[in-house]
């Protein structure tokens, strides 16, 4: 399928000829695009050797939780950024070696919290792997909903802190709102908003209640009324478009060496999205479109996330037509709890309850490394067992985390209200970065 | 439908094969061809090809690690230009060897390969540091040493990434480390409580420039005597 390629329509070129990002002043030609100007004249040199050490974070607002950048400054430039993570380690891979895998997927929200349904369902998705199930095809359709919702849910927390960073206000108030639907949406399927742990190895915790489709359709239908009411606001405001054109450039090659993926890698013009390219729970039968940006900066991947929005929607529409009816869960009795009503009158669903709870299931000798695209990037799951119903090692591959790896690069140069939008475009989650 | 209610489709259902292990599909799959390349280039220290769940697995020589990378990330045929993730496994067994696990995709094929090292007990934990093939094993390299001790060759920078620098317990995902920390929490919290909390910049950072003209006096001369700071 074609890719679609968003484009910059703005007249800046983005920097100016020292390198600095070029501010677009507050006037509009009567097409609504930004009118380019002459730089302003140089500011005044830089004393030389003045350097200045400062430190953002970790308890600052805008670095998204307790991440840390140690800046040298030169002036008000950043020569160099030394970041320090760790401040939320909870050591989730440690704690994952002594825990069977269904209970693994509790941990799986609380890394990336704002993602938390997808985690599970990409945890699920590794661990039937690793078990060699195949799920059934309701089951696949229902994730598909989650994840989808999750990327949206993600996207709009992004959305609306990034707003916030840059001191639009009113956005975040809209995105919000709308995040608080899918939230109601969560809750009613899976009980919890935040901590959903809504998989299952082999299906769902639960299977949809009734009516529950009538509520994501609405939100389907209205979601994109919203969406241009942030578009008509932003993507061509000159404020913003001077605050994010031209900052923390990554070309393709430099993407793709310093590992970024999702967004961030799209937006450097590299078309690699893992539902696309390796696709997962029938990504392939769905019709929709991978945004790819040019220029690989700032405002790029605000135009690549924005469009991810829009696909989602697609996609959760499609989603939603095709739900076939049948089972969630595979039946199998040895991964798979028996209902409780057989739990509690047949010997059988009993020793199979008890056993399922107490000792867990248990795959077979092997390995798996599964990669979903989360709203940040490739997340992949890798896990190793040794036969036992506990894994031998549960590593996350957290995309954000290698993301965030290459901040130094990106801000370096840069001014120092620049670190806090090219932080914000990153879309970190220190939940998921220190684990 | 009731929630939670079971239908039978697998192996109860009539007529139908049970899903086991050997019937999904991604057990059929075929080996990565890059695999065969990699034998065929460096015959002697490619060890091992599996396939296990549609991934292709090399076992490779820890001492031909980097050379490896540089060929499949360069050669036209290979393009493994995206360093998925870099980790280490140690199985419960204390005979087994630590593995190093590498994840290379080739996004212009679109091939995924597992590349695997053992190292194998009572040897030094070193590996070649492939820093200067793939930048995004900066902090995937930091990460691991911080967890498993291994020491890659050559990175410009192996320092603990997740915890702090003065660390001393050891290395928290390695088998012998147990769950609750190797310290008792009186232990933890005294060592807390000790430490400065007005060093809020490390050594390397205090060397940057004139930043280090800027501290308190009684810092610098802490700093002069070669104490650590706490972080």
């Amino acid at each position: 399928m074609a890719r679609r390629t968003v484009e910059v329509e703005l007249s800046t070129s983005g920097l100016d000829a020292q390198g600095r990002p070029q501010r677009v002043p507050l006037v509009t030609n009567d097409g609504g695009t930004a009118v380019a100007v002459e730089p302003p004249p140089s500011v005044e040199p830089d004393l030389e050797g003045e350097h200045m050490l400062i430190n953002l974070g970790p308890q600052h607002p805008a670095t998204h939780g307790v991440l840390r950048l140690v800046l040298e400054l030169d002036g008000e430039t950043v020569v160099r950024c030394i970041p320090h993570i760790g401040y939320l380690h909870c050591g989730f891979e440690k704690i994952g070696e002594y825990r069977q895998y269904n209970q693994i997927i509790c941990w799986t929200d609380r890394e990336d919290y704002l993602n938390s349904i997808g985690n599970n369902v990409a945890f699920a998705l590794g661990a039937e792997r690793l078990f060699g199930i195949e799920i059934t095809e309701r089951c696949k359709v229902l994730r598909v909903i989650a994840c989808e919702l999750s990327r949206i849910m993600s996207h709009l927390v992004w959305l609306g802190t990034f707003c916030i960073d840059i001191g639009a206000f009113t956005p975040f108030l809209w995105a919000f709102q709308r995040r608080e639907e899918i939230y109601r949406l969560i809750e009613k399927w899976v009980g919890a908003r935040l901590t959903t742990s809504a998989t299952r190895v082999g299906g769902m915790a639960a299977d949809i209640p009734n009516g529950w489709m009538d509520g994501l359709r609405q939100f389907i239908r209205t979601f994109p009324h919203t969406l241009d009411e942030i578009d008509r606001v932003l993507t061509k405001n000159a404020i913003w478009v001077g605050r994010t054109v031209g900052l923390g450039v990554m070309t393709p090659e430099e993407a793709i060496n310093w590992g970024l993926s999702g967004p961030m890698l799209r937006a450097s013009g590299v078309d690699y999205d893992v539902r696309k390219d390796f696709p997962y729970l029938d990504y392939e039968t769905y019709d929709f479109e991978v945004p790819v940006g040019t220029n690989g900066d700032v405002y790029d991947r605000y135009l690549v996330r924005f469009e991810e929005l829009r696909q989602s929607v697609r996609i959760l529409q499609q989603a939603a037509d095709r739900l076939p009816d049948g089972p969630v869960n595979i039946d199998d009795p040895r991964v798979i709890l028996p209902p409780k009503s057989k739990a509690t009158s047949e010997m059988e669903s009993m020793i199979h309850h008890f056993k399922n709870v107490m000792e867990g299931p248990r795959p077979p000798i092997g390995e798996s490394y599964f990669a979903v695209e989360s709203p940040k990037g490739e997340k992949g799951y890798y896990m190793v067992s040794d036969g036992t119903s506990k894994p031998v090692r549960w590593r996350i591959r957290p995309p954000s985390f290698v993301n965030l790896a290459a901040i130094p690069k990106m801000v370096e140069g840069h001014l120092l209200s620049d670190v806090i939008a090219i932080n914000a475009s990153i879309d970190i989650v220190m939940g998921e970065i220190d684990r | 439908m009731s929630r939670f209610e079971v239908v039978r489709t697998g192996a109860s259902a009539p007529d139908s094969q049970p899903a086991t292990q050997r019937t999904v599909s991604h057990r059929t799959e075929p080996a990565n061809p890059s695999a065969k390349a990699l034998q065929e280039k460096f015959s002697s220290a490619v060890k091992r090809v599996e396939v296990i769940w549609g991934e292709t697995v090399v076992y490779v020589d820890p001492a031909a690690v980097k050379q490896m990378m540089g060929w499949l990330h360069d050669d036209p045929s290979q393009r493994y230009d995206f360093l998925s993730d870099l980790t280490a496994v140690e199985y419960r067994d204390a005979e087994v060897p630590i593995e190093v696990v590498w994840h290379l995709r080739s996004l212009p094929y679109r091939r995924f390969l597992r590349i695997k090292a053992q190292i194998q007990k009572g040897q030094p934990l070193e590996i070649d540091s492939v820093y200067d093939i793939y930048r995004s094993a900066d902090w995937l390299e930091r990460e691991c040493y911080d967890m498993f001790g291994i020491r890659f060759r050559g990175h410009p920078d192996l320092r603990r990434l997740l915890m702090w620098e003065s660390y001393k317990e050891g290395f928290p995902l390695r088998k012998d480390f147990p769950l609750r920390g190797r310290f008792s929490r009186s232990e933890q919290l005294r060592q807390a409580l000790a430490q400065n909390p007005e060093a809020r910049y490390s050594m390397e950072e205090l060397t940057i420039a004139d930043a280090f003209a800027e501290l308190p006096t009684d810092m610098r001369d802490r700093l002069s005597k070669g104490e650590r700071t706490g972080e």
